[in-house]
This record gives C-alpha cells, sequence and structure tokens, in this order.
C-alpha cells in the first residue's frame, strides 16, 4: 500500500496541476488578506472561496485523474495485489496531495493573518469538504465507465451541491413558512456538507446574528460541543459513505 | 491657645452637628438608638460589626457614616434603611438581605419624599430593590455596588429605581444580577453617568415616561434584553458602550415611542441588534460606532424624522433591517464597510449611494430559518442582483452620500 501510495503522490506532483492550484490559492488568500482592512472581512471572502472553488478543484481533479489512470489501475489489477489497496491507496493519494496543497494555500495564511474560533474552524472544514469531494469523484469515476459523462456528471454533483441544494432549501422554507422549520432545517443541513461547514464558520463569525430567535435553535445545537462532534462525525460520514460505496463497486467491477 | 485651636479645628470638620458614635465600645450599641438621640445636623458614626436594626426609620437630617462598611442585615424580612426626612447622608454601609414581597417593594435604601438626600460609597448585597427613590428631588447616588443573585424577573427587584423623581444624579455605581439595573419612571431632569450595568436579569436600563434626562459614559453589557427608553421624549445619551446583549428579543438599546432625543458618540458591539426603532421621532444619531452586531440597526416603517450621520458601520452581519417600504428617515454621511462604490472627484465621498438594506435581510424579516442559508452562493447572487435592480428592498433607504474611509470616532 506504501508503495502504490508513493507512486500516485509522486505522479500527482509531478503534473503541475496541483502546484498550480496551491499557488493560486495562496496568492488568492495572501491578496485578500492584505487588500481587506479587517482580517475579520478576509475570513468572509474566503470562506466563499473554501465553499466553492476547494470542493470543486477537489471533485474535478480527483475525477480526471482517476480517469486518466485507468490503464495504471489495470495494470496495478494484474499484480498480487489487494483491490482494496489499491483503491484506497488511490483515494489516500490524492487526498492528502489535497489536502497539503489546501493547507499551504489557505491553512498556513490564515493561521497568519487570524488565529483564532473562526480561522481554525474554516481551516477544519475547508479539509474535510477536500477529503469529501475526492471521495464522492472516486464514487462516480468507477460507477460511470465513460470519462466525458463522469466528468459531466461531477460537475453536476458540484452543482447540485453549492447552488441547487441551497434553492430547494429555499423553496421549502417558503413554501412551509408557516410551519416551525428550526428543527427540521437542522436536519436538513446534515444533507450537505457544504452547508453544513457554512453553518459551523456562520456560528463563528456571525455569533450576533445567529443569536436571534432561529439562530439560538442553531446556536443550541451546532455551537455545544455534541452539536460540534455530531456535525464532525456527520462529515466524517460524508467521506465514509461514497469512499465504501466506490471500494465495493471497485471490487465486483470488470475493467 | 494650641488646645483650642485643635478643639476648633475638631468642631468645624463636623460642622455645628454632635457626633454620636455606635459601636461595641462606643456609647451606643445600637444604630436605632443612636438615631433616636440625634438632632438634625448630628453626624452618627458607625464602626465596623454587625447590626440587626430590623428597618433602619431615618426621620432627621443627619449623616449615618460607616466606619469600615458596618454590615446592616435585613435578615431576608425588612427594608434596611427608610430615609423619611431632606439632607440625610448614608455613606459606607454594607446592606445586604432586604425582605421580598410581592405587595411591598422592600428596598435597601429607600427615599421617601425627600430632597438633597445623599446615598454614597454603599456595597449593597442581595438586595430585593437596591436603592428605591420615591418621590425624590435633587438626590445624589453615587459609588455604590450593587450585587444580587436572583434567577427568576418576579424575585428580583431593580437596583436603582427612580419613581416620580426629579433632578437625581446617578453616578459611578456598578449593578448587576439585579431584574432592572437602573430603573427610571416618572423621572425628569436627571441625569445618569459613569455607571456600570451588566448580568441583569432584564433591562440594563430602563426608562418609562422620563423626560429630559441624560445618560452619559455608562457601560451596559451583557444585559437580558439591554436597555429599553420608551415613552419618552429629549433624552440625550453620549458616550456609553453597549455590548453583548444577545437573543431575538435582546436590543442595544430599544427606542420605543421616543421623541425628539439625540443619541451620539456611542459603541455598539456584538450585539443581536444594535438599535430598535419602533415608533421613533425627530431622533438624531450621530458619530456611533456600530461594530460587530447582527443587525446595527432595526428600523420599523413607524418611524419617521430620524436622522442618522456621520456614524460607522464596521463588521455588522447586516446594516439595516426594515419591515416595510415607507422611508421617512434620513441617512447621510456615515461610513459603510460594506459600500462598494467609488470616488472619482477625491473628495472623500462615495459618488453613487449605498443602500444599507440587503435583500437577504428582508427575506430573513419575513422568514427567519431562512438565516440558515446566509453567506451560501444563492443568497450572494441574490443579494447582487437586487443590488443592480432593487425589487423587493426599499428604494428611498439610502445613504447618497457614504464616506469612502471611517470616521475617528
Amino acid at each position: 500500500m506504501k508503495k502504490i501510495l508513493k507512486y500516485v503522490i509522486i505522479d500527482i506532483l509531478r503534473n503541475r496541476i496541483v502546484l498550480a492550484y496551491t499557488v493560486f490559492l495562496l496568492a488568492l488568500s495572501l491578496s485578500i488578506f492584505n487588500l481587506e482592512d479587517s482580517s475579520a472581512k478576509g475570513i468572509l471572502s474566503l470562506l466563499n472561496i473554501v465553499l466553492i472553488i476547494v470542493p470543486m478543484v477537489s471533485i474535478l481533479f480527483a475525477a480526471i485523474y482517476v480517469y486518466n489512470s485507468a490503464e495504471f489501475l489495470e495494470l496495478l489489477v494484474s499484480q498480487p495485489l489487494k483491490r482494496k489497496t489499491i483503491w484506497l491507496s488511490m483515494f489516500a493519494g490524492l487526498s492528502f496531495s489535497l489536502v497539503l496543497s489546501f493547507l499551504i494555500g489557505i491553512g498556513i495564511p490564515v493561521l497568519l493573518y487570524e488565529f483564532s474560533a473562526t480561522g481554525i474552524t474554516l481551516i477544519v472544514s475547508g479539509l474535510l469538504l477536500t477529503v469529501i469531494f475526492v471521495a464522492l469523484a472516486m464514487l462516480a469515476a468507477v460507477r460511470i465507465r465513460d470519462k466525458a459523462r463522469g466528468i459531466g456528471a461531477v460537475i453536476l454533483l458540484w452543482l447540485y451541491f453549492s447552488i441547487l441544494f441551497d434553492g430547494i432549501v429555499l423553496f421549502i422554507l417558503f413554501q412551509f413558512a408557516d410551519y416551525p422549520m428550526e428543527k427540521a432545517m437542522v436536519g436538513i443541513t446534515a444533507l450537505n456538507p457544504i452547508g453544513l461547514s457554512r453553518i459551523l464558520v456562520l456560528l463563528k463569525m456571525d455569533v450576533s446574528a445567529m443569536m436571534g430567535y432561529t439562530g439560538a435553535v442553531f446556536k443550541d445545537f451546532f455551537g455545544t460541543a455534541t452539536g460540534i462532534i455530531t456535525s464532525l462525525l456527520v462529515l466524517s460520514l460524508w467521506i465514509l459513505l461514497p469512499a465504501w460505496l466506490s471500494v465495493r463497486k471497485f471490487n465486483n467491477k470488470d475493467l | 491657645m494650641k488646645w483650642a485651636l485643635i478643639i476648633l479645628n475638631c468642631c468645624s470638620l463636623y460642622s455645628f452637628g454632635g457626633v454620636l458614635k455606635v459601636g461595641k465600645k462606643e456609647a451606643y450599641k445600637s444604630i436605632t438608638a443612636a438615631v433616636a438621640a440625634a438632632k438634625n445636623g448630628d453626624t452618627v458614626w458607625v464602626s465596623g460589626g454587625h447590626y440587626f436594626e430590623k428597618n433602619l426609620v431615618i426621620s432627621k437630617s443627619i449623616v449615618l457614616k460607616g466606619i469600615d462598611h458596618p454590615v446592616l442585615d435585613g435578615e431576608n424580612k425588612y427594608e434596611n434603611i427608610s430615609i423619611k426626612t431632606n439632607d440625610v447622608v448614608v455613606d459606607g454601609f454594607l446592606l445586604q438581605h432586604t425582605g421580598v414581597s410581592s405587595l411591598v417593594d422592600f428596598a435597601a435604601i429607600k427615599i421617601y419624599n425627600s430632597r438633597n438626600v445623599t446615598v454614597i460609597n454603599n456595597i449593597i448585597r442581595d438586595a430585593f430593590f437596591g436603592i428605591y427613590s420615591q418621590y425624590g428631588t435633587h438626590c445624589l447616588i453615587k459609588n455604590n455596588l450593587l450585587t444580587a443573585f436572583s434567577k427568576e424577573e418576579q424575585r428580583s427587584g431593580n437596583g436603582i429605581h427612580c419613581w416620580k423623581s426629579d433632578s437625581m444624579q446617578i453616578i459611578a455605581n456598578t449593578v448587576s444580577g439585579h431584574r432592572d439595573g437602573i430603573y427610571f419612571e416618572f423621572v425628569t431632569n436627571s441625569v445618569i453617568w459613569r455607571n456600570n450595568s451588566f448580568k441583569n436579569l432584564r433591562y440594563g436600563l430602563h426608562f418609562m415616561f422620563s423626560n429630559d434626562d441624560a445618560y452619559i459614559t455608562n457601560i451596559f453589557e451583557n444585559n437580558g434584553a439591554g436597555v429599553a427608553v420608551m415613552f419618552s421624549k429629549g433624552v440625550k445619551m453620549f458616550n456609553n458602550y453597549f455590548k453583548e446583549n444577545w437573543g431575538d428579543a435582546s436590543y442595544g438599546i430599544l427606542l420605543k415611542e421616543i421623541n425628539d432625543s439625540y443619541i451620539g458618540s456611542n459603541h455598539f458591539e456584538k450585539n443581536t441588534s444594535a438599535i430598535f426603532a419602533e415608533g421613533a421621532n425627530r431622533i438624531v444619531l450621530k458619530k456611533n460606532v456600530f461594530k460587530n452586531n447582527g443587525w446595527a440597526f432595526k428600523i420599523q416603517a413607524s418611524c419617521s424624522d430620524i436622522t442618522l450621520e456621520q456614524n460607522n458601520f464596521l463588521g455588522n452581519t447586516f446594516d439595516v433591517g426594515t419591515n416595510g417600504s415607507l422611508v421617512l428617515n434620513f441617512f447621510n454621511n456615515n461610513y459603510w464597510d460594506k459600500y462598494e462604490g467609488y470616488d472619482l472627484n477625491r473628495d472623500h465621498i462615495g459618488d453613487i449611494p449605498y443602500r444599507p438594506v440587503s435583500m437577504y435581510s428582508i427575506i430573513i424579516e419575513k422568514n427567519p430559518p431562512a438565516m440558515v442559508l446566509f453567506h451560501s452562493l444563492i443568497v450572494s447572487l441574490m443579494d447582487k442582483s437586487e443590488k443592480v435592480i432593487p425589487s423587493l428592498t426599499p428604494e428611498n433607504l439610502k445613504d447618497e452620500h457614504p464616506l469612502m474611509k471611517p470616521l475617528p470616532l
């Protein structure tokens, strides 16, 4: 497993896209922190990047990489190796390199300029989102054989989680405006990892506004230790479930 | 000759009055006995110790002076000190365990229909009402420390409570744990200065039907519902700090039916709503700082002629919230950190107006659970498109001349 992991990471680092992604994030976060008058405002701008760009790059890059290494996978499968090991090494290699570039690109500037609860929450949710979207990409890539259709599906997935889902939630909120929706909303947020991460950061950043009645419901849940642990567990579930499904599929797949 | 001078000096210190000493080793063992023996203008010195005087009634113009904070215990049954005449001074006592009643407003120190009463340097602990003035005129309440430990509003009284009083001076007191920190009802021409009111169950400061008062340089922090100023006119508020008043019905200041008032140079930090104005008219808000609040200014459509100028709005989640499209108020020359306009002629005033009401704040006003989607991509898109073509937000609510740089406040 170690050897495959090493090959995957070296291969990813060699193709320079991840390097470019790191430099892009780093330049972006440094310029944001230097341009905005307060670092708290910088965190808000970075939040949008973490919630939109990081999932997009993670899911697209991972999917394209898996499709492009189809032959490498075939070669590995012909060796006396467990399929599970191969697939998980692939997953770990991808996650590791993207997490690394996220840490360098956003983690270090945030720690330098805004070392606070908000900053730490932002970094942790960005890390989890990276891994979640790599897992989703692996699932999509193993289920869909055709590369073009696979990448299309991956883009749709990203679009769904970052825009469509929130649109649907807004629609539901207005359709059921006469009913007490606060508690139900807490449950619905678990269905979208991006939304869940956003609320975790929001509770640290806009705590004053979140202390209104509705906000208090969220604060009572997400603000407590149980709530934070539950949300982290839900986010880990978003990693484990797609990863497990994709491993199961890859085990029986006719390559 | 020398001795005569010293004796003369001693006499002049206590200006024409006698001195009656109370204590274990002194002439009087109880304060009640000393007060009974005193004449107008006398001073009663009370040495340190624990006194159970039941209800101490003062109906002579005397100075009651505590040395080393003698303890006056109300045994959870009595009012500690009742002042029923003019020109009384109560200085340096520790008053505790005032009786609690739902019929009578027991207080640690209660002033009944009196003028020129001075209450200074007292420590009041676990009182029902702290210092209570009823028909008091020209009284000074200064440097007192009031702490209560109540858990529920019904069983607790106000820290400093003034009712139908005039020309009161409330200076440099610290109040916490009471129902309302400072309560004014039908109080006129009074000043509240340099007080610290925090962690009270309901309001830090509560104003009702009190005209022509000023409150200056006070700190109101972390009270159950912030500060409420209601049904009054001619109120001046300067240089106060309103901090961390959190909750749906909690406001930095609640302005309800307030007319002809001035709010200047105050600081509002981390409140759910810094100012909530309802039915308020002819108010000038100038040179205030609104920082990191949920809503900096919630203004209902029932307000008119409110002028908001030269304020700093920094890091608030929403700058202004409103519930209708009618706008009879003026916003001018404020600094808004969310302003995205430009300044071509370099006069430090933005060339395009700023609309402080964001579309999403209106949506949240109608549907509070929608707060869960705040800062998501779809919400940012909606806000941006609303800025280009306003449809939901009130057309006239805008700052025509927003500042490009924050004011040095």
